[in-house]
């Protein structure tokens, strides 16, 4: 126990040092935006406002202090959790976050669930059946997904499926004139399909090229020749010899993966006009909605962290052999 | 013994290679043989689907989508290519100084290395985009600021090996400079390995680039760019004009497989640990 209350000690240290860079660095990058924070937030009315207004207003916000004070004000709300209010959705950025991650998350969980079982199955299946058609099929399949535009298996999937066989809806996460309390599930779900498909085929090939390479040195190793030379095949090999040496190191990349995940999520929730995180990400940076953009770069940041702590925990503890061999 | 007349692999590994980069060559030039009239709006060939004359089709203002598919890539290309090389150059340096110039250094960088990969690419690519005020600059940019860090990893460790082989130390030994060192033994050494990591970060710098202009955030809608040319095509695909998004996403796709494929073969040629497989 000791152990892995110091591992996570260090682990934190380490992440502190750098959630708390990621803050200054993402806060000097907007403050040295071309888009004027005034302008952004009044927006049409701009004419209205005379220069002593804009000066008060200025003023109001410490824009006029150092950017070091202006820097260690917001760095104080932000640890109260209070990441300001957003100029698009007038609502604090805490609230829009919160809200927004619901919808993805979910997403994410689908896409990231059904492409983590689905590539292990593709990787396990090239390993056993090597340099065969299906090997070499799984493989050519895997590279070409791996250098596939996600956005445009998105739009793909759209023509196909929504606007040709009209099996799914078009966009969005909620059908269009129906009130919030009559969405039903189904109707959230069919909204889910379509995006999720689309993150979790483009995020098949990672698992399935690494699945499969170390699957092949497990059969190459001689507990499985000697498996073999007692007659086991097939199913039953892999099922006895395989599946927990491939299994651990499939699950730590696609906790690995998070960062990725994000990005395809960005790119997939703005084909689909899914109201999700990624989609929020492209409206504060379009229209210059500086805290919001700020808060989800932490919140991003964050969520990656919290992937590859799962990742790393998983390599150093659930590891039988990892574990002994450092006590 | 069998005699065999077709090619053995690393033949055919070059052909590859060659092939591959005629064709990316012929796509980066495209702006000389193909019509460039045919990107002028012409309102009587509206909206044709893909036929011999207009291999892509046409779009909602006659123009030719096989012209405007070659001149976006021609674009994206070139971005990419600007984009990947100013990142391997970051990546060579941190990569060099995090293995030759202390336990500080490398410490420091490899913190640093941790700061890039913990924000998802594409969020960075957003802020950095936002940052910059779009256009060529901020893409390109956050292209170069957000591809470096696995690169760097890999020269720092093969600096590291170079460092502690045999021949290093009876050099220095000799007498030779830490400069003449490094220009003689480790560059050499380092040079396929950068080259072959130049072109394996080229595809994930064009899909990036494809990416954030697609979002908007990046080349402006003037730009014949891949990215315009998808988003655009949203707004027609509910009326069943497949062939504005499909073409012009397969040939992207194309592109950066043809480029992957060079890496990879480029490896296979250079990486003496692999060559023999």
């Amino acid at each position: 126990m000791m152990k892995i209350g110091r591992f996570l000690l260090f682990k934190m240290i380490r992440i502190i040092t750098l959630v708390v860079a990621i803050c200054f660095i993402s806060f000097l990058l907007v403050k040295n935006s071309p888009i004027d924070p005034i302008q952004a937030y009044i927006g049409a009315d701009m004419l209205k406002v005379s220069p002593e207004q804009r000066g008060q207003i200025a003023a109001y916000w410490g824009l006029n202090e150092p950017v070091m004070t202006q820097f260690l004000n917001w760095g104080r709300a932000v640890i109260q959790g209070d990441l300001g209010t957003s100029m698009i959705y007038r609502r604090p950025v805490i609230d829009v976050i919160g809200e927004r991650f619901v919808n993805s998350i979910v997403l994410m969980i689908a896409a990231w669930l059904f492409s983590g079982v689905f590539g292990f199955i593709l990787g396990v299946v090239a390993a056993m059946k090597r340099n065969t058609w299906v090997d070499r099929f799984i493989q050519w399949y895997c590279y070409t997904l791996a250098s596939t535009p996600t956005f445009w298996v998105g739009l793909l999937m759209l023509m196909i499926f929504a606007v040709s066989l009209g099996w799914f809806p078009v966009g969005l996460g909620v059908p269009i004139g129906v009130l919030t309390e009559d969405v039903t599930i189904l109707d959230k779900i069919r909204h889910l399909v379509l995006p999720a498909v689309t993150l979790s085929i483009v995020g098949v090939a990672n698992v399935a090229l690494h699945t499969r390479e170390k699957l092949i040195d497990v059969l190459s190793s001689d507990y499985v020749l000697f498996a073999r030379a007692r007659g086991e095949r097939g199913l039953t090999l892999f099922w006895r010899h395989g599946l927990r040496n491939v299994a651990l190191p499939a699950i730590t990349l696609q906790f690995a993966a998070f960062s990725e995940l994000f990005g395809g999520a960005v790119l997939a929730e703005q084909v689909f006009s899914y109201p999700g995180l990624g989609q929020a990400t492209v409206e504060a940076g379009l229209r210059g909605d500086v805290p919001l953009l700020l808060g989800l770069v932490i919140f991003s940041t964050v969520f990656v962290f919290v992937g590859n702590l799962l990742a790393d925990m998983i390599y150093e503890f659930v590891d039988p052999r990892t574990r002994e061999g450092r006590i | 013994m069998k005699t065999n007349l077709s090619m053995n692999r690393r033949q055919r590994t070059l052909w590859t290679i060659v092939l591959g980069f005629l064709l990316l060559m012929a796509i980066l030039f495209s702006k000389t043989w193909v019509n460039t009239g045919n990107i002028l709006t012409n309102l009587e060939t509206r909206n044709v689907a893909p036929s011999f004359e207009h291999l892509f089709g046409t779009d909602w203002l006659g123009r030719d989508m096989f012209t405007r598919t070659m001149l976006g890539l021609s674009l994206s290309i070139k971005v990419g290519l600007l984009g990947a090389f100013g990142s391997t150059a970051i990546a060579l340096i941190l990569g060099m100084a995090a293995a030759t110039m202390g336990k500080v250094a490398d410490q420091f960088i490899s913190w640093l290395i941790d700061l890039f990969l913990s924000v998802p690419h594409l969020v960075a690519l957003i802020l950095i985009s936002f940052t910059l005020g779009g256009g060529y600059k901020g893409v390109i940019v956050g292209i170069m600021a957000t591809h470096w860090p696995s690169l760097a990893r890999v020269v720092r460790a093969e600096v590291m090996q170079v460092r502690s082989a045999e021949y290093v130390k009876v050099s220095r030994r000799l007498g030779k400079s830490n400069g003449w060192i490094a220009a003689h033994h480790i560059f050499p050494h380092l040079l396929p390995q950068v080259l072959i990591g130049f072109m394996l970060l080229f595809p994930h710098a064009i899909l990036h680039e494809a990416a954030i202009t697609f979002l908007g955030l990046g080349l402006s809608p003037h730009e014949p760019a891949i990215g315009i040319i998808l988003s655009e095509s949203m707004k027609y695909l509910s009326s069943g004009l497949w062939w504005l998004a499909f073409f012009p996403g397969l040939s992207l796709l194309i592109v950066v497989r043809v480029f992957d494929k060079i890496g990879g073969s480029l490896r296979l040629l250079i990486d003496p640990t692999k060559a023999h497989l």
